[in-house]
């Protein structure tokens, strides 16, 4: 892969997005920044459940840290706007929020990733229901009423071009996007990729080849805690609202579903199941309104089982989107 | 993989089916609600309720000579559901205003939504005062929590013809201590006494202290503003301590749960409710052998206010001169002394709803009707 190649698929979707905020209603926008979010949240829980073997089921309480840590920042800390531009600083909240859930990744990871099998999904259920009950239960945080009147970021206007405020948390979120996608292909380009993914095919072996495989394994977890902080952040931004309820188990088995559906392994197959887990629930609404009955999760969960039967590899299993591509052009 | 471009390109092809083909003849009403989810009753009976007021009026020749189409979005009890749905109700669907929801969370969530693009939103039960806090397009029918408090001290003043009182609250609970104030307030300018205000914390099992601090100031009436976990066991110790006079709270006494723990120890004591199905006046009467004859059962106190939020609703789409949500929500904003199912309702200028509370009083697993009080 190119060198350039971040700057320029920014630069493209940076141009994508102009079209977007121009032509889509807010309602689709909303749908799109949400995609954004569960793209992020799927590339990083891919790390651990795809690439490095380990099942984790506390993405949610990851996400709620980094979600809190940028709703409480950005309403009780803000620098004036004049100084530094306004969308730095949603960047510079999401960092952070990144940095507290690598910390409580790496404070969960320390002593659970020693152990071998289905003890790291029992361990990161309970913590992500700690978490949701901390949060619950502290009214700094607006307790189970939920936390509301988060900023979204600031409209900005480009060339005399005024644009919505969705085009600056659009800017964000693709920024994070690609940061995650590209540090973590390359990351499973390198030695620590190799090493995560020799976890995945044997641990014993690995072991024996003299990978320290308890602190590659927490590598791996903290790097996957830190995109599923700054996912929460951008939701949090996104939403404008937060409350614990949203921070559930069900969250975490939905990106679950994301990676499984996708293909547990494949860089591409996480993104594009996002993408419909999030756009079908919404797609399916006119079905809802037209028939005034309420069978949109009916669907939704066969069109799951469906896939799931006739791809149970995932959709992309191993492989990539572009590899896809390759192979009709030879046909 | 030959079947992922034809599956994406359904996708597509469903996601932009647009079925907001809005006739001149319709105007257009969205609603957002718990249809599924582990709140569903919530969000199922006032659906009932919206249904059934719009019904009405559609059968008896709509709005300025158009039908009312209702749009209804489940939100699964998810705040971030409910917020995409209100903002898919007011952007794609263009409706004129927003009925919804129970819950405070998920009208918080939705309400600067609303807000944002200036459609008027009326929540029937969300009770935290928060809510309408929001903006000047969030209105509510139901009264705000704090009421009841000031509805419970006029009650044990004028009705109980008691003098002195006393207060256990919950001092974890915002609710709890909002109802205690407003109950301070309202028994002192009637001339009262609060002999003695103690507190306990919610999750508490043993209140014999608290309870034997105020036997010893000797007060005719106890107000317990919590929920009916904790109330249950304060009146069966209370019992237990031989205090034998009547215990008041609030719609947190609510529940069939109440006299299970309670016992026999909670017969006869009184607390404010919304709405009651014992009530003799006449359109409430109607209103509930409408109920009964479209749904077969019995409406309970969210249908009532479903229905209410959608009859005030119509109310003031009526008097508007234009159908634009500007005109609608001035109207709102101006509705005075509407004659609900849940009592006669006029909206504050904090958008709250002004209204009569009723009273009732425990008996087993039923609450019998005692009166209603207005504000």
């Amino acid at each position: 892969m190119m060198k350039s190649a971040p700057l320029i698929s920014f630069v493209i979707l940076a141009l994508m997005g102009l079209m977007l905020d121009q032509f889509l209603n807010p309602y689709l926008q909303r749908t799109m920044a949400l995609v954004l979010v569960n793209i992020i949240l799927a590339m990083s829980l891919n790390l651990v459940n795809g690439y490095t073997g380990q099942f984790s089921l506390g993405h949610a309480g990851f996400m709620a840290i980094g979600a809190y840590t940028s709703a409480y920042l950005s309403t009780h800390w803000v620098a004036p706007a004049a100084i530094v531009p306004h969308l730095l600083f949603f960047i510079f909240y999401s960092l952070v929020s990144g940095c507290f859930a690598a910390i409580a990744g790496w404070l969960v990871g320390q002593p659970s990733l020693r152990l071998k099998g289905d003890y790291l999904a029992i361990v990161t259920l309970g913590f992500g229901e700690i978490i949701r009950v901390i949060i619950l239960n502290s009214s700094a945080l607006g307790g189970a009423r939920g936390y509301f009147g988060i900023p979204g970021p600031s409209p900005i206007s480009f060339g005399g071009l005024a644009l919505n405020a969705f085009y600056s948390f659009y800017l964000v979120a693709i920024l994070w996007v690609l940061t995650c996608f590209f540090v973590i292909y390359r990351t499973i380009s390198s030695t620590h990729g190799r090493a995560f993914m020799s976890i995945r095919e044997d641990e014993i072996a690995a072991d024996s080849l003299g990978i320290h495989t308890t602190r590659v394994k927490v590598k791996s977890f903290v790097l996957s805690s830190f995109f599923a902080g700054v996912a929460g952040s951008l939701f949090s931004h996104c939403m404008n609202f937060i409350a614990p309820s949203t921070f559930s188990m069900l969250m975490s088995i939905n990106v679950v579903i994301m990676v499984v559906l996708g293909g547990m392994g494949s860089m591409t197959g996480p993104i594009l199941a996002a993408v419909i887990i999030s756009v079908l629930p919404e797609a399916l609404r006119p079905l809802q309104e037209l028939t005034g009955q309420d069978y949109r999760m009916v669907i939704y969960s066969l069109i799951l089982i469906v896939l799931m039967l006739v791809r149970p590899q995932g959709l992309l299993g191993h492989k990539e989107i572009w590899n896809f591509w390759r192979k009709t052009r030879v046909e | 993989m030959r079947f992922l471009p034809v599956m994406l390109l359904s996708f597509v092809s469903v996601f932009t089916l647009q079925c907001t083909k809005k006739t001149s003849n319709e105007i257009l009403i969205g609603e957002y609600g718990s249809l599924t989810g582990s709140e569903a009753t919530f969000g199922i009976s006032t659906n009932k309720g919206i249904r059934l007021a719009f019904d009405e009026i559609n059968a008896a020749g709509g709005l300025h000579g158009k039908q009312i189409k209702l749009i209804t979005l489940d939100d699964q009890g998810k705040a971030e559901e409910a917020a995409q749905a209100v903002t898919r109700l007011i952007t794609q669907d263009k409706v004129l205003a927003v009925i919804g929801e129970v819950a405070s969370t998920r009208s918080l969530a939705a309400a600067p939504i609303a807000q944002q693009y200036k459609v008027p939103m009326i929540s029937p039960s969300s009770t935290n005062p928060k809510v309408t806090e929001v903006g000047d397009q969030i209105f509510r029918v139901c009264f705000i929590d704090p009421f009841q408090g000031t509805v419970m001290a006029k009650f044990a003043m004028e009705n109980l013809k008691v003098k002195k009182v006393a207060i256990l609250r919950d001092v974890k609970s915002d609710y709890s201590m909002g109802l205690a104030d407003y109950f301070t307030a309202k028994v002192k300018e009637l001339g009262g006494e609060v002999v003695s205000d103690v507190s306990y914390s919610s999750g508490e099992m043993n209140f014999k202290a608290q309870l034997t601090k105020i036997k010893g100031t000797a007060p005719e009436a106890i107000f317990i503003p919590g929920y009916y976990t904790e109330v249950g066991l304060i009146a069966k110790q209370a019992k237990e301590l031989s205090i034998n006079v009547p215990l008041l709270g609030g719609d947190g006494w609510d529940s069939s749960k109440l006299s299970e723990i309670g016992g026999s120890a909670i017969n006869g004591h009184y607390f404010s409710n919304h709405y009651t199905t014992e009530s003799q006046e006449p359109h409430v009467v109607e209103f509930i052998n409408k109920f009964k004859l479209k749904y077969n059962e019995t409406p309970d106190g969210l249908a009532a206010l479903g229905y209410d939020a959608a009859k005030i609703l119509a109310e003031a789409i009526k008097v508007s001169g234009e159908v634009t949500s500007a005109q609608v929500r001035d109207s709102l904003s101006k509705i005075k002394d509407f004659a609900g199912v849940t009592g006669k309702i006029t909206i504050d200028q904090n958008r709250n709803a002004v209204k009569s509370a009723v009273v009732v009083k425990v008996d087993g697993r039923v609450n019998r009707y005692v009166t209603t009080i207005a504000p």
